[in-house]
């Protein structure tokens, strides 16, 4: 079986497995999303936090009770990485310095989980546990929240009310994260993936040496980690470690993981809005641009140039034999698609072309899917980017989903689009124009070198979390500048979000005929895939034209 | 509906590109940069021309001097497509303003005399006396006499037009002539705030406040020139990081060349050429935000005497009764109806001559006839002719009425006349029947005659392609359900609303935007008021009463309620205008890419030469041509803003996919075409 014949098998059974999946866990997200009861568990919790279940808060209240939350879970991450030599299960780590404290729990609690550290020599079992694991779920189910909340602007009318945070939290992090990393913890532990609390093994080796093997709780924290879309590795090489992925079909499971709920989200959209049309044009924009991703990297590291590709018959620096090429460009198509960031290859060792459409992937703005929740408002911002420039061409007062797109909406979706290139261009011009900062990051020079910390600022602001690993991110100012590049790249646009559906379930819906722009059709599909390639292509085009595009063209 | 009125106001007519040589010295006035900050994106430019030029003068070269020369000749562009746009309107106010000479007039004193004040003195509530040959001297309604009142100043027709007190013809306009009579007027408006001001106001554009939809697409520039000018200020860091920092002028050009100039030009130009639209239709809207909500509109609400039908009705079929030859039929028909001067009457006679070939006979020619004219009392018309037979008396009128008169001269109205009246009243119509007695013997019915109302010829076009577009027809009418379920049948319209009232008219838009739905209706009555100013858009009749003028949001000088109907198309228009402008400008940003990066990198990255895919001749003269292009596109464009994109009615999905094609994908070729043409000339430019 050629590699290109074995590639494409594999993405066909993965695109088989999400069809198959995508309808059940996108209706099963919209009950549990749009439920009017709740579990026994359930009201225990809002009792012992004071919560109304049943009261919908305006947007500004959710907006201000999402970020308290966040801002407690960075506090409370903060200080227990500060203080883990004291604590049980350390494994004798020492506390973790301030900045990078810092770093970390804004990387967990903002669902980026850019990882400065490597995960073995620095974090202890218990704030591997208690603390990363847990942001890997509640990060994951603040995003489903925010995207339930835009969807209740399109589907609400004349009401201030967008939901109750607490109780779409809840719900995301009990009845949908939970039990679905319940499930793959054990698919994963079944495939061969390592899971105790032994902590460092010796093991003497094949040449009589000793080695010191560090093992944990792993099937557990690599369930959520990917279907989450977090991806912070337990260890430092991350996917591509023998015990966190062991074996090929571990490996596609990991990247099913990674797809399942960004790709299962347009079905709840859809359901929610009462029009599954609307749903299926936002999948097949979100399912056209990562195909085409997953093509262009696997064609790009199959068939790359070079003395030493040509022998080894691909690319194969900085990739997993076990996996070979056409397993780490799906990996890592998917990853840099899903604002995942877990990784099975190191992207920095890929082709200049698989290298550059990972960084395109991630300046999308983390759409195609996206990650857990944020793909899903991110595109519809997007798509009411969209309606607002094509619907003036049929002659009407631009609506999506019969709420007008007027002055205040279209303001609240150009800050929100406007918020990532500018701090992405911003933070890497600044690191790539003061010498000292550059040579204290950068490990190549020329091309490659822009690539590295261009890759960084947009990883980390798309709350990627992956990295071109020339990238040297452990200094106090990158730690603290891609820490705020972090915080801002997430919430900036949430809150934004937040107002736009706030503004959206005030209108009384416009009922739809004959005039109204339609959503759901191929043309529309075909100019929201336009836009959101338009948009980024034009911010980014000078930059990535002198990074990636002028390394491969050399 | 009218489509030539004679117009004595001058028209903007077909923009001619000598416009662009005779507002150029108001497009010079306009570089003023407190008139360029309110356009955020040309301000944009404008402080970049300024760079430039500096950079020019310090550092001289024909490159640094051409671009600032370009970019100045960018921000001129972009004023002239504005002045032209204001220039047309400024001709017709020029013309208006004539008809606004001080005035004296005559106001009532309490006591009964008059006193002579200056127009300017006047105040709401004053009570004028305007007598033949004088001016109005402002806004108000007669509330004694009645006049012949020449409004071509205002309207454009030139013939004159009934004023009276009382009813809904007691309107005047200030500035228009009484031709006979004496006439009381109340003022109705302050000076300065009548009709003939705002509508001075509405043609200049001085009065044209910025639109929603204006707003926002100003702010989604706004925000694209934002994120530009931030990837060409961190492109300097990334450039000297590659080895080659760009000059200033260069990145200008850049900048300048990615922000969306091209509707950011245009977009004034293109709202005043909108309204400039509803002004050569002589309609005049008195905000801009109701030809938008034009655009928009649900459902179009449409009285059916005058706008669906013509307002009369009609003879439209002669039925015989059993025995009787329709020739027969038809004379009698003809005879009965020579003395009926009612439109109903006439159209007897017409449809007697045209269908059935019976020529007109004048009064005169039958000496030894006896008309009877049409009373309210016999309900019906006739004629008695002395013949040799004896004297034949032809009766027509009310079906009960004539077969009254049958039987009391002896006859008995046949059967099949019964079902025939039958037939014609329950499709709508209205039964007319006609009977004849000769000499002494019994009288007879002849047979029907069928009236109805006549659909305007079209209507049932225009309604399909309302519903194309999405708008529904609601046809209201005083008639019952039944005559008024027929003609809605007949018209195709999409509902109807019979038997109503001004207040089932109210309700009826209520119920309509409760569901979300924008509604347009035309009214012209005092009773209409509520409903006018309820609807979405409401455009009152010029002939109405002031406070139907008043409720509206647009008045139709021609007072034509059909023109709803080019109302929406031009508010759509407006829309599609901006909306394929703007994804031209930006679809055109990507073929200034492929010749600008290329051209900056040249020298430390020389592969990037195959982003080249133009083959411009040299990094400068590349980088000049898309200057160039960005420049001249918009002058190019003017036309296009000022008559509107193309508008044919149709389906949003059908008008998405043509429009895309033509502004999305046309906007992307276009440039590279452009801008190889311009690069061709530029290269034989010396130091390229």
């Amino acid at each position: 079986m050629s590699a290109t014949t074995a590639a494409v098998l594999q993405i066909g059974l993965l695109v088989a497995l999400l069809a198959a999946v995508h309808v059940p866990l996108g209706d099963y997200m919209a009950r549990v999303l749009e439920g009017r009861t709740h579990s026994r568990v359930e009201r225990i919790v809002y009792r012992l936090g004071g919560i109304d279940p049943d009261a919908d808060q305006r947007w500004g209240v959710y907006a201000r009770s999402l970020l308290a939350f966040s801002l407690v879970s960075v506090l409370a991450l903060y200080l227990f990485q500060r203080v883990q030599a004291h604590l049980p299960l350390s494994l004798g780590m020492a506390d973790v310095n301030p900045a990078g404290a810092w770093n970390t729990a804004v990387s967990f609690v903002t669902n980026t989980n850019w990882q400065w550290y490597s995960g073995e020599a620095v974090m202890g079992q218990l704030v591997q546990m208690a603390g990363l694991a847990v942001q890997n779920f509640t990060s994951a189910a603040v995003g489903l929240a925010v995207a339930v909340a835009l969807v209740r602007g399109f589907t609400r009318s004349r009401t201030d009310r967008i939901g109750s945070f607490w109780v779409d939290l809840v719900r995301a992090t009990g009845r949908i994260l939970l039990p679905l990393a319940f499930v793959a913890a054990i698919v994963l532990l079944v495939g061969g993936v390592v899971q105790n609390f032994t902590g460092v093994q010796d093991v003497t080796t094949l040449t009589g040496g000793t080695q010191h093997l560090v093992t944990g709780p792993l099937a557990s924290q690599e369930a959520i980690k990917d279907l989450g879309t977090n991806g912070g590795g337990y260890f430092n090489a991350n996917s591509a470690h023998p015990f966190e992925n062991p074996t090929a079909w571990t490996n596609l499971v990991e990247i099913f993981l990674l797809l399942a709920i960004p790709f299962s989200l347009p079905r709840t959209f859809g359901t929610l809005v009462r029009d599954r049309r609307q749903g299926v044009a936002i999948l097949s924009v979100m399912g056209g641009l990562w195909a085409a991703a997953v093509a262009a990297t696997t064609w790009a590291e199959l068939h790359a140039a070079g003395a030493v590709p040509q022998l080894a018959g691909a690319a194969m620096e900085g990739k997993e034999v076990r996996f070979g090429p056409a397993a780490s460009a799906l990996f890592a198509a998917s990853t840099t698609s899903t604002s995942t960031g877990s990784v099975n290859s190191f992207h920095d060792s890929f082709t200049a072309l698989g290298g550059g459409v990972t960084l395109l992937n991630i300046v999308l703005g983390e759409v195609s899917p996206g990650g857990v929740g944020t793909g899903l408002y991110g595109m519809l911002v997007i798509a009411v980017l969209a309606v607002f420039l094509a619907g003036l061409m049929v002659g009407r007062t631009p609506e999506y989903l019969g709420k007008k797109i007027g002055r205040r909406e279209v303001t609240l979706v150009a800050l929100s689009i406007l918020t990532m290139p500018a701090l992405v261009l911003v933070g890497a011009a600044i690191t790539a124009g003061v010498p000292s900062l550059r040579d204290a990051s950068l490990l190549n020079t020329g091309p490659h070198g822009l690539s590295e910390i261009l890759y960084a600022y947009a990883s980390a602001v798309n709350n990627n979390g992956s990295a071109f690993a020339g990238f040297g991110a452990a200094t106090t100012y990158q730690n603290t500048a891609l820490g705020l590049g972090m915080l801002f790249g997430r919430f900036v646009p949430i809150v934004l979000t937040l107002a736009l559906a706030g503004s959206l379930a005030t209108q009384q819906p416009v009922p739809a005929g004959a005039g109204t722009l339609p959503t759901h059709t191929p043309v529309f599909a075909g100019l929201l895939t336009g836009v959101v390639l338009i948009v980024a292509g034009l911010t980014f085009f000078p930059a990535l034209a002198l990074a990636p595009l002028a390394e491969a063209l050399s | 509906m009218t489509t030539s009125t004679p117009t004595l106001r001058p028209a903007a007519g077909a923009f001619e590109p000598r416009q662009l040589i005779a507002s150029l010295p108001q497009a010079l006035r306009k570089l003023d940069p407190r008139h360029q900050v309110r356009t955020p994106v040309m301000f944009v430019v404008w402080v970049g021309a300024v760079l430039t030029t500096v950079l020019a003068a310090v550092h001289p070269s024909a490159f640094a001097w051409a671009i600032a020369a370009w970019l100045w000749a960018t921000v001129v562009f972009a004023n002239l497509a504005e002045a032209v746009a204001e220039g047309r309107g400024r001709a017709q106010a020029a013309s208006l303003r004539r008809t606004r000479t001080t005035t004296t007039a005559r106001r009532l004193t309490p006591d009964g005399s008059t006193q002579e004040v200056p127009g300017t003195a006047l105040v709401v509530g004053d009570r004028v006396v305007v007598e033949a040959g004088e001016v109005i001297p402002g806004d108000g309604d007669v509330v004694e006499g009645v006049a012949a009142v020449d409004e071509s100043a205002v309207t454009g027709e030139s013939a004159p037009v009934i004023r009276e007190s009382g009813g809904d013809r007691s309107a005047v306009t200030g500035g228009t002539r009484v031709l006979s009579d004496r006439i009381v007027v109340q003022i109705t408006a302050k000076p300065g705030e009548t009709f003939l001001d705002r509508m001075i106001a509405l043609v200049e554009g001085s009065a044209r406040a910025k639109t929603p939809n204006e707003i926002a697409l100003n702010l989604l520039l706004s925000s694209l020139t934002l994120i530009f000018l931030l990837a060409v200020v961190t492109l300097q860091p990334f450039a000297v990081y590659s080895g080659q920092a760009q000059s200033i002028t260069v990145l200008v050009a850049l900048l300048v060349c990615l922000i969306p100039t091209t509707i950011g030009a245009l977009l004034s130009a293109i709202g005043i050429a909108g309204m400039d639209r509803l002004v050569q239709r002589n309609v005049m809207a008195l905000s801009g935000r109701a030809v938008e909500a034009a655009g928009d509109v649900d459902v179009l609400l449409l009285d059916k005497t005058g706008t669906i039908t013509l307002g009369n009705r009609q003879a439209v079929e002669l039925v015989p009764a059993d025995g009787v030859a329709v020739d027969a039929l038809a004379d009698a028909a003809q005879l009965s109806s020579l003395a009926d001067e009612t439109p109903e009457g006439r159209s007897i006679v017409v449809l007697a001559k045209t269908e059935y070939g019976l020529r007109e006979r004048p009064a005169g020619e039958l000496a030894q006839a006896t008309f009877l004219p049409f009373t309210a009392q016999t309900r019906m018309s006739g004629v008695d002719l002395a013949e040799p037979e004896g004297t034949r008396s032809v009766r027509k009128g009310a079906a009960s009425a004539v077969m009254a008169w049958v039987r009391e001269n002896g006859g008995h109205p046949t059967a099949d006349v019964g079902r025939t009246v039958d037939a014609i009243a329950g499709s709508g119509g209205t039964p007319l029947v006609v009977a004849e007695q000769v000499g002494d013997g019994p009288a007879r019915a002849l047979g029907v005659v069928h009236l109805k109302d006549v659909v305007k010829s079209g209507m049932r076009e225009r309604f399909a392609e309302l519903r194309a577009m999405g708008i529904r027809t609601v046809m209201i009418t005083g008639d019952n359900a039944l005559t008024a379920g027929a003609i809605a049948a007949e018209a195709g319209v999409d509902d109807f609303l019979a038997e109503a009232t001004p207040e089932d008219k109210l309700a009826l838009i209520r119920t309509e935007q409760a569901g979300g739905r924008l509604v347009a209706m035309t009214g012209d009555g005092t009773n209409d008021a509520p409903a006018l100013a309820q609807a979405d858009v409401g455009v009152a009749m010029n002939t109405g009463t002031s406070a139907a003028k008043e409720a509206g949001n647009m008045v139709d000088l021609d007072s034509n309620p059909t023109k709803l109907i080019e109302i929406v198309a031009i508010g759509k228009q407006l829309l599609i205008t901006r909306g394929a402008l703007t994804t031209f400008s930006i679809a055109n940003d990507i073929a200034k890419y492929f010749a600008i990066i290329p051209a900056m990198f040249a020298v430390v990255y020389p592969q990037l030469d195959a982003l080249n895919i133009m083959r411009l001749h040299s990094p400068q003269s590349a980088v000049l041509s898309a200057v160039i292009f960005n420049a001249l596109i918009i002058v190019a464009l003017v036309p296009v803003a000022l008559r509107g994109v193309r508008y044919t009615p149709s389906s949003a999905a059908a008008m998405l996919r043509r429009n895309l094609l033509v502004y999305g994908v046309g906007g992307i070729i276009a440039p590279f075409l452009g801008i190889k043409l311009i690069d061709l000339v530029v290269s034989l430019l010396p130091g390229m």
